[in-house]
């Protein structure tokens, strides 16, 4: 691995390539593109939390005149879930779910057509919690549903439950000197990106279908559709656009299969972008969470034993993060005893999808406000106790592998001497502390490097940009290559112009699709060797790469000039063609990242309000490639988890229609929301990397939950176990306290 | 022999089996071997991810297994 001393460019602040485009409004985002002729789709949603779907009669709609295609379920014969997610086949499973799709020559006749669409519902009663699903005799979401897939056991809403435990939980607890426990309750939160979601599809006589859209995943939903379609893959090309915010939500597909089948059937292009209310009612939130929870200790500090279960809504499909909600829970602590039990719960909502680090916030926002407790039942620092119990390189994780270097105390013992730390907070004002944590992942990704005739470098690669990513391409590319950043663009190619890559998730594409471009670089290292070799007369093995250029090795008698890349692609005609450096690999050993947040609030006493008065960051970024992406991430994340602590919830009346669809009352953070964001990174080189990458954009969301109800709990003397730490909850609180 | 752990998601493939010694020298061995002795357990595996000698892989089928590895399987991993 690189020692950072030796880096030119990683770790510099250059102007990302995606830039002026974005600045000057010409980047097209998924709703930018028409073609000639293109229909607008719309769809029709239920008004209904849980009903079944007794008939379906598009004639109404099909009458209108300008109307060329209408669909319903039956027309999206693949999938399985997905498919039934994308158009509803027998029953509607949530306020919102798709029952049918138009395509007209305006959106305005696209809507007046959805008015003339008649469904015959048998409503049935919605199941809009927890506790209502897992009560003895509750009503089902999906009737063939078996817990585990049982089919001994009667149906059940648990779809699954999952269980880790080691040692002697019992012997624990008997051991500690102190016990904190409670229930936590975390609401749905939506990841909130700007732009809706969009795509626009045609398709041709031969059947092979163009799809354009907003998307952290191409090739996911090239399959994916295929999928509900009963398609190939080679059917469909799918054009990636720029991305406004995806946080994980646009890991899935809703439009386009539907944009594909209307097209197929009209002949013409057809368009579908989604409102604001229909991305909240019918796109993947995360999971609300029921956690319970438990932790003992000695008066030292000593960790004994803790449990948890965990309880987490998957909404209407089975899938719920509650999986690396109980792989995380107790991830930052080294324990010989606990017990951690999680569920998958069915509830008449919006199937859940991936939301930054899905499932850590929910469970480690549980554990970390009892840590807090706890700490304060020993009169202990919350950092000391959180240092005395760290889990390190060796540490048994409590979902069994061993960590190999881990960043952890390394954040910990750089928070405790930071200045923001070692200042108290201001009279009024409490401070929370907690610690984050996620896994990180690799998996495939392909990477070309073109080099021009002026040896400009033009890097090809498949991962979607959401975070600065073509950014932190070029900087590694650049320090292989040992050429100027200024050399390089990079470009993120559709489903047929690049190799396939995985899809921009789990924070994945610094480390992943970095380690290809690397290599991709270092494909064309060997080939100007190879080149310049040729041109001196000389055996390849006599030839270095220095600087950019290539050089006879020490000792070797040539009387030649260095060769840049610039002069072997001048004359690269002479020596075998163009040059075309290329890789792909299935990329192991993330490295997992771990975060320290402590946050200051405020308590307006007679409103309720929190207000956010400092917050500070300290994660373990591996290394940072471009630090100025790395501190986005940890503010964007720090931001996205303060307003799920504040403010952010999903609210439905009792017949499980969603009241607050759009951001007026789902109250996301405006920036005089909050404080500045104070980051700090600690560098942990992961060893699987080249230069030590660790992913970062998960980590930064999971600590700002269970800070900020830490900090309130300072300033108010008592905890408000459930979020968001809304006005109305904490007015409740405060009254019923005081 | 390698060390196999099944969580408990896994364990209704494995009889209940929650730790077993396999003679394997990659995960495809070890993969062919469970398959074996808990017939179909192949595809529930190939949905797993796998954490070798601390190592997390969602996919490692190639990866070799030493005599004294621990092998752990474990959800697969995904993120936003």
């Amino acid at each position: 691995m690189a020692e950072a001393v030796d880096l030119k460019a990683i770790g510099t602040r250059p102007v990302r390539p995606d830039g002026v485009e974005k600045v000057t409004g010409r980047a097209n985002f998924g709703a930018d593109l028409n073609l000639p002729g293109m229909l607008h789709g719309k769809i029709l949603r239920s008004p209904h939390a849980h009903a079944r779907i007794k008939s379906v009669d598009l004639s109404g709609a099909l009458a209108v005149d300008g109307v060329l295609a209408a669909i319903s379920g039956k027309d999206i014969p693949g999938g399985g879930d997905l498919g039934d997610n994308v158009l509803a086949n027998e029953k509607v499973l949530y306020d919102g779910h798709a029952v049918a799709a138009v395509a007209a020559r305006s959106a305005f006749i696209a809507e007046q057509a959805l008015d003339q669409i008649k469904v015959e519902y048998e409503v049935l009663n919605p199941v809009l919690s927890i506790d209502d699903a897992i009560a003895d005799g509750a009503t089902l979401v999906n009737e063939s549903q078996h817990t585990n897939g049982d089919t001994s056991q009667p149906a059940s809403n648990i779809a699954a439950v999952t269980k880790f435990e080691r040692g002697d939980v019992d012997k624990g607890f008997a051991e500690a000197d102190a016990v904190a426990e409670g229930e936590f309750r975390v609401p749905t939160a939506h990841q909130g990106y700007i732009e809706p979601h969009a795509c626009t599809a045609t398709i041709n006589e031969e059947g092979k279908a163009t799809v354009w859209c907003c998307t952290q995943g191409q090739f996911d939903v090239r399959s994916m559709t295929a999928n509900c379609l009963n398609k190939q893959v080679s059917d469909i090309r799918v054009i990636p656009s720029e991305i406004g915010g995806g946080f994980g939500g646009k890991t899935t597909i809703y439009l386009e299969p539907v944009a594909v089948k209307l097209s197929e059937i009209s002949g013409r292009p057809v368009k579908m972008v989604m409102s604001r209310e229909e991305v909240f009612r019918a796109t993947g939130p995360t999971s609300a969470t029921l956690c319970r929870v438990k932790v003992g200790a000695k008066n030292d500090g000593t960790i004994t034993a803790a449990t948890a279960w965990l309880a987490y809504e998957a909404g209407a499909y089975p899938g719920a993060p509650v999986g690396p909600g109980c792989m995380s829970v107790l991830a930052p602590y080294d324990l010989e005893n606990f017990r951690i039990e999680g569920l998958d719960v069915l509830v008449t909502k919006p199937k859940v999808a991936a939301y930054r680090a899905p499932g850590a916030p929910q469970s480690m926002h549980a554990m970390e406000c009892a840590i807090d407790d706890l700490a304060r039942k020993l009169g202990m620092d919350p950092i000391d106790l959180r240092l005395k119990n760290a889990a390190d390189e060796g540490t048994v994780a409590p979902y069994g592998p061993q960590f190999p270097a881990i960043g952890l105390r390394a954040c910990l013992e750089a928070a405790k001497v930071h200045p923001n730390y070692t200042t108290p907070p201001a009279e009024g004002q409490g401070r929370g502390v907690a610690v984050g944590f996620w896994f990180n992942i690799g998996m495939q990704s392909s990477a070309e490097i073109r080099i021009a005739e002026n040896g400009a470098v033009t890097i090809m690669e498949g991962s979607p940009d959401i975070g600065g990513s073509r950014a932190s391409m070029c900087l590694m590319a650049a320090e292989t290559l040992g050429i100027p950043y200024e050399n390089i663009n990079a470009h993120v190619g559709d489903t047929e112009a690049t190799g396939y890559c995985n899809t921009t998730g789990g924070s994945r594409t610094t480390f992943a699709t970095g380690m290809a471009v690397i290599e991709a670089c270092e494909d064309i290292i060997a080939q100007c060797k190879e080149r310049a070799a040729l041109t001196w007369e000389l055996d390849v093995d006599q030839v270095d790469w220095e600087d950019g250029q290539a050089v006879p090795k020490p000792g070797v008698n040539a009387d030649v000039k260095p060769l840049s890349l610039a002069d072997i692609a001048r004359s690269a005609g002479r020596t075998g063609g163009p040059l075309l450096g290329r890789a792909s690999l299935n990329a192991q050993g993330p490295g997992a990242s771990f975060s320290v947040n402590w946050t200051d609030v405020e308590v307006d006493r007679e409103t309720g309000k929190v207000d956010v008065k400092a917050f500070t960051g300290v994660q373990d970024a591996g290394r940072a490639i471009h630090p100025s992406y790395v501190e986005g991430q940890m503010q964007g994340g720090a931001v996205q988890g303060l307003g799920w602590a504040l403010n952010e919830e999903y609210i439905y009346n009792d017949d499980g229609v969603m009241e607050n669809a759009g951001f007026l009352d789902y109250r996301v953070p405006v920036t005089s929301d909050m404080p500045m964001i104070d980051t700090q990174i600690v560098e942990v080189p992961n060893p699987s990397h080249p230069y030590g990458v660790r992913g970062v954009g998960e980590t930064p969301i999971v600590a700002p939950l269970a800070a900020t109800s830490n900090a309130v709990r300072d300033v108010l003397g008592f905890r408000i176990n459930d979020l968001p730490l809304s006005p109305p909850r904490v007015l409740a609180a405060i009254d019923e306290n005081e | 022999m390698a060390r196999v752990v099944f969580p408990d998601h896994l364990r209704q493939h494995t009889n209940g089996t929650e730790e077993l010694t396999v003679v394997c020298d990659s995960f495809r061995s070890l993969v062919r071997k469970l398959d074996s002795d808990f017939p179909g357990i192949e595809e529930v595996l190939m949905k797993t991810a796998v954490a070798i000698d601390g190592q997390i892989y969602q996919d490692a089928w190639l990866e070799p297994i030493q005599p004294d590895s621990e092998v752990f399987f474990m959800h697969r991993i995904e993120g936003g």
